[in-house]
Order: structure tokens, then sequence, then C-alpha cells
């Protein structure tokens, strides 16, 4: 199959399962579930096709209907794009796995499954889309289905919490249209590839105003300082699979976009962005310190994803084809490392009714697989070698001091000494101390249902496959980061 | 006629975001709403001034430009849908709580607690100085702390 075929299938084919989906509610929950996990199967078989054919630094496009570019919808998918496809599929895969096997997950919730496919459908969509006004759609429609799913139980505290989630959700996306229209006021078109070179005639002013607004608007999104509040306030409320599939993937689809948007339409020069460094170190350090904090490991693991993000950011702020490329390692890192703590977390919380650290402890004698489970990514998450987040963080770090941006990096390093604090307090917490003891809640299930852990361990076994694989994977970060750069293939390939 | 509408479109703005910011569930959905009203103008007023109806094969000179009117279109049916769901969210919140507003948050609620002992711990000292009829330095029989021996 060639990869034009399957870009539109990425998006049609699980919006369409949605529905059938639909109409299997309240008749057949096996059926909901294999309908979903087939569609996601295929789902990553197709975004392998894609990466595939962007492998080599080239851009896989495809005109949806045929439509000439300027007027039709196109969908794009360059290095970028098709290795988030890849590892998003797998974490969409994976946590529906886990739901599955989850005892205590509500996938019979009659919406679940449904909503699930057009959570995939807008995630994949938003990787591809090379139209401003279809990343507001896909948008959308990722954001409407994770509205439903963080509040899936209805209960009291999801609803308080799932509240500050959907207001902030709808206040970026009416900022989003907002910018939107005055892109089209300034340029005349919504076209990706046609912006690009239409940026360059709008007046400098006005130029950094719309960057900036973009940044606002993608920065609500992806949790960035100083707009990050909302966030451990709602993910730690939504049943586990939901806030582990929302860790992984929402926000990073947030990174994508300000990456997508800023290299393409506001390029630097080779210029590092002030404000862009600025702004990531701040939420490097705002996010591990608010993480040190809690005691609660959906809240530490929460607080963590917004620090992570400013990794991201820095590796975009440099402006350097090393700190894109780096960029791009830690994100692929972090979707698949973050899922699978949250994942555990939940494990935790399945085998024991909590995740506050001062209820917990011992699970190290009565669950040493968790416990492995945990320390793996955990020691991934703070960079300890030879783990794929020391990877990651070597390649932010060296393209840090191959441009003297000493101070960013230099806080960068420090917010990795004080991630691996935090991740020894859960450790202590959760898994040291003694079992017996009487604030300590017993490990009620003494086993952890099998589809749970399957799911759980595949993930780590693909973290350290990065490990294997990290000489490959930072080369095609490189070329993922020369296409960003240079910008000269998506747009033709946007425009053909 | 620009002026108008660019007055028009600052003034929901500002009111979307006034009532996007108190307390009360309801007054933060209607001012959602407002702010995607404020949007949607804005995204008109986008696409220059205004012509006749832009169907295929008129003269594009004189027609409208129909680009923003098809995205405010788009945009006006996604706030539909997500002003119902958030309608559904206020009842349903209003359900249980019997209360519009906006509950603490968890943070807020800590921040509360410790305040809350701080204030306690002190009415509790200065009681026991009047008590005392002269005020001491805090000891460990003061503040009512056991010693590392465990003994009062």
């Amino acid at each position: 199959m060639s990869p034009d075929v399957a870009l539109p299938l990425l998006v049609g084919l699980p919006l369409g399962s949605a529905a059938l989906s639909l109409l299997l509610v309240g008749r057949s929950l096996a059926l909901q579930r294999l309908l979903t996990l087939v569609v996601l199967v295929v789902m990553q078989v197709l975004s392998i096709v894609v990466l595939v054919g962007a492998w080599d630094g080239s851009v896989v496009s495809a005109r949806v209907g045929g439509v000439e570019p300027e007027l039709g919808i196109v969908l794009a998918a360059d290095p970028l794009g098709s290795i988030l496809l890849v590892v998003s599929s797998l974490m969409l895969l994976a946590v529906m796995v886990y739901a599955v096997g989850s005892r205590q997950t509500k996938d019979q919730a009659p919406a679940y499954h449904p909503l699930y496919l057009v959570l995939a459908a807008g995630v994949a969509a938003s990787f591809m889309t090379a139209d401003l006004f279809n990343l507001f759609v896909s948008f959308e429609v990722m954001l409407v289905a994770s509205y439903v799913l963080i509040t899936i139980e209805g209960t009291r505290t999801q609803v308080r919490h799932g509240m500050t989630y959907v207001v902030i959700g709808l206040l970026a996306s009416t900022l989003f249209i907002t910018a939107v229209g005055l892109v089209y006021a300034a340029t005349g078109t919504v076209n990706f590839a046609l912006l690009a070179t239409a940026m360059d005639g709008v007046p400098t002013g006005i130029r950094n105003a719309l960057g900036l607004l973009l940044l606002v608007v993608f920065g609500l999104k992806a949790a960035i300082f100083p707009l990050f509040q909302w966030l451990p306030d709602s993910y730690p409320a939504a049943a586990s699979p939901v806030t582990a599939l929302f860790a992984g993937l929402l926000t990073k689809v947030g990174v994508y976009a300000i990456i997508r948007t800023q290299t393409l339409f506001f390029p630097t020069g080779g210029q590092a962005s002030v404000v862009l460094l600025v702004l990531a170190a701040l939420t490097m350090t705002v996010g591990v310190l608010g993480a040190i904090a809690q005691n609660d490991i959906k809240r530490i693991l929460s607080f963590h994803i917004i620090s992570q993000i400013g990794y991201m950011i820095f590796g975009l702020g440099l402006f350097t084809l090393a700190g894109i490329a780096g960029a791009v390692l830690y994100i692929v890192h972090h979707i698949v490392v973050k899922t699978t703590l949250f994942l555990v977390g939940g494990i935790i919380e399945e085998r024991t009714g909590t995740g506050a650290l001062d209820r917990l402890g011992g699970l190290v004698h009565t669950a040493p697989a968790v416990a492995t489970l945990f320390l793996l990514p955990a020691l991934s998450l703070a960079g300890i070698p030879p783990f794929s987040g020391f990877v990651a963080k070597l390649s932010l770090a060296q393209s840090g001091f191959a441009v003297d941006q000493w101070w960013v990096t230099g806080v960068a390093l420090a917010v990795g000494l004080l991630t691996l604090f935090s991740m020894t307090k859960i450790w202590n917490g959760v898994f040291w101390g003694d079992p017996e003891q009487p604030s300590v809640l017993p490990d009620q299930a003494g086993s952890t249902p099998w589809l749970m852990t399957a799911a759980t361990s595949t993930l780590v076994a693909v973290s350290l496959l990065f490990v294997v694989v990290a000489g490959p994977l930072y080369a095609f970060s490189e070329r993922a980061a020369a296409v960003l750069l240079e910008r000269d293939a998506y747009v033709s390939a946007v425009l053909q | 006629m620009t002026v108008v509408l660019a007055v028009t479109v600052g003034v929901l703005y500002a009111v979307g975001a006034w009532l996007m910011m108190q307390r009360s569930l309801t007054r933060v959905v209607v001012g959602l709403a407002i702010l995607g009203h404020a949007a949607n103008l804005l995204l008109l007023s986008a696409g220059g001034r205004a012509g006749d109806v832009p169907i295929a094969g008129g003269d594009p000179a004189t027609t409208a430009d129909p680009l923003p009117q098809a995205l405010a279109l788009t945009a006006v049916v996604i706030t539909f849908g997500v002003s119902g769901f958030l309608l559904a969210m206020a009842y349903r919140s209003w359900r249980q709580r019997r209360d519009d507003t906006v509950e603490d948050d968890l943070e807020d609620r800590r921040l509360a607690e410790s305040l809350r002992r701080l204030d306690e711990d002190r009415a509790h000292r200065e009681a026991r100085e009047a008590a005392a009829g002269e005020p001491r330095d805090p000891s460990p029989e003061a503040t009512g702390r056991p010693d590392e021996g465990g003994t009062p």
C-alpha cells in the first residue's frame, strides 16, 4: 500500500469505526472491544507504512478528494509527523489493551469505545494536517472526545476537575479561532505551505503578534509556563488509562503544533529564540518544583509532564539542527516513558485502591514485578544512563552547549537531578518500607491482571529498545529537524 | 461599518473574558458562548468587505470572500456542540452539589488547612499566655509537644 492511501485512511478508518461502535452500544461489549483493537492495530500498520515512506527524510502527502491544494484538504506527513503517528498509535493500542484488562476501568461506559476511536482520529489528523483551520478542526475532534473521556464516570471529583479542563480547552479553542481569523486577515490564506511564504511579506510587528498568539494557543494545550495550572488539577481525576493516554499524547500534540508553526511560519534564520528559551527554563523549573511538593503518584507525574514539556521547548528554542533533533528524540522518548509511568501508577491504584504516598509502602515485597516496571521508566525519565531519557537529554545538552546557551542548559541538567529526587520520593513511598505498617493499605489484589502487565511491560521494552536503536533514531531525528528547518521539502510536498 | 464591527468584536471579547473569570458556572458558560460569538465575528470581518452572495459563476470582483464564512460556519457548529456538553456538565455539577459555584481545588484546600492550623496554634498559645498572666517562651510544655524520649 502506498503512503498516500494510508494518510486519509488513518483519519477515516477510526472515525467510521467510531460510528459503527456506537451502533454496538448496549449490544455487545466484546464486539466493541474487538472492533477498537482491530482498528488500532490497522492504524499501527498504516502509520508504519507512512513512516517507511518518510524515513529517508522525504515528505509524504495526499490530497483528500483530489481537489487542488489551495482549495482542498491536504494531508502531509514529514519525518516528525510520521514518527509521532507511529508512537501515538502504539500508545493508543497499549492503553486500550490495558483498559480492557483492568477490572476497575469503565470501558463498559456506553461512549467509551466510540470516543476512544474519535480521539485516535483527532490525534492522527493533528499530526498530518497541512492547513491551519484543519488543525483547529483536528484539535476539536480530539478535544471533544477528551472532554467526555475525562469525565466518563461522572463522579463529583471528575465533574469538578473536568470542568477546569473543558473550560480551559474551550478558551484555547476560541483563541485558536481568533488566531486563524487574524492570520487569514493578514495573509489571505490558511494553507501551511502558502502561509510559509506569505508570512514573510507581513510587517514584523504583526508577524510577531501572530507568532505570539499562536504560541499562547498551543502553549495552553501543551501546558507551558505560565499556562500550565489546569493540567495537574484535571489529569489525576480521570480514570487511569485515560490519564495515561492524555499524559502521553495530548500535550505532545500541542508541542507538535508549536514546533510546526514556529519553524514553518516564523523561522529565525538559525538564531536562538530568547522568548522560547526563557519559557522553557521556567516550565522545566516550575514543573519539577511543583512535583516535589506533591504527595500522590498521579499528581507528581502530572507535574513532571510540565517539566518535561520544557525540555522539548528548549530544543526548539535553540533553532539549530541538533537542538530540534534533540527535541524530536525527547518527544518520542517522553511519550512512551510517561504513558508507562501512568500505567504503573494505575496498576498500583488498582491493587491498593490509592495513589497517596503516605498510605502506600512495601510494594517491593508484595509486588516485585510492578516495582521493576516502575523503576526502569522512572530512571529513564530522570535521564540515568543507559536509558532512553539519557540519550535524549544528552543530545539536548550537547546541542545547548554547542551554541553556548550555558544558563538554560544548566537549568535543564539541574532539573534532571530534581526529577531523580521526586522519582526517589515515589520509590520510597510506594515500594520501600514495611507492608505491615498500620498506615499502609493492604495489597488487596495480590496479582495484576495479565493484560495490564503485558501492555505495561511492552511499553517498557519499547523504551529499552530506543537505547538499542539510538544511533539510527538520532540520525532520523536529524533528518526530521532538517526538513523542519529547511521548509522547502514540506512546502513543495503540500503544493504538488 | 468596519469600525462598528471592530468595536463590537472588542466589546464581546471584553464581556466574555470578564464573565469567564466569575466563580459561578452559569456565567462561565455564558462567557464562553459570548467569546465564541466574538471569535466568529472576527473571522467574518477577516474576509474583507461585504459583497454579493458567493455562488460559482459570479463576478469575483463583487462577491464576498466565501472562505471565512465557511470557517465561521464550522466554528459555530463546534462551539454549539461543546456549549451543549458544558451546560450538561454544569447541570450535573449543580445536581451533585446544589451549588453553582466552582469548588476550591486541592491546593486551595491544603493552603486553607495549613492557615487554619497556624491560626489555631496561635490562638492556643495566646490563651495559655493569658492564663499564665505573663508571656513565656514557647517550651515543650507550652506547645504540648513530646520530647525525644516521648515524655511530655
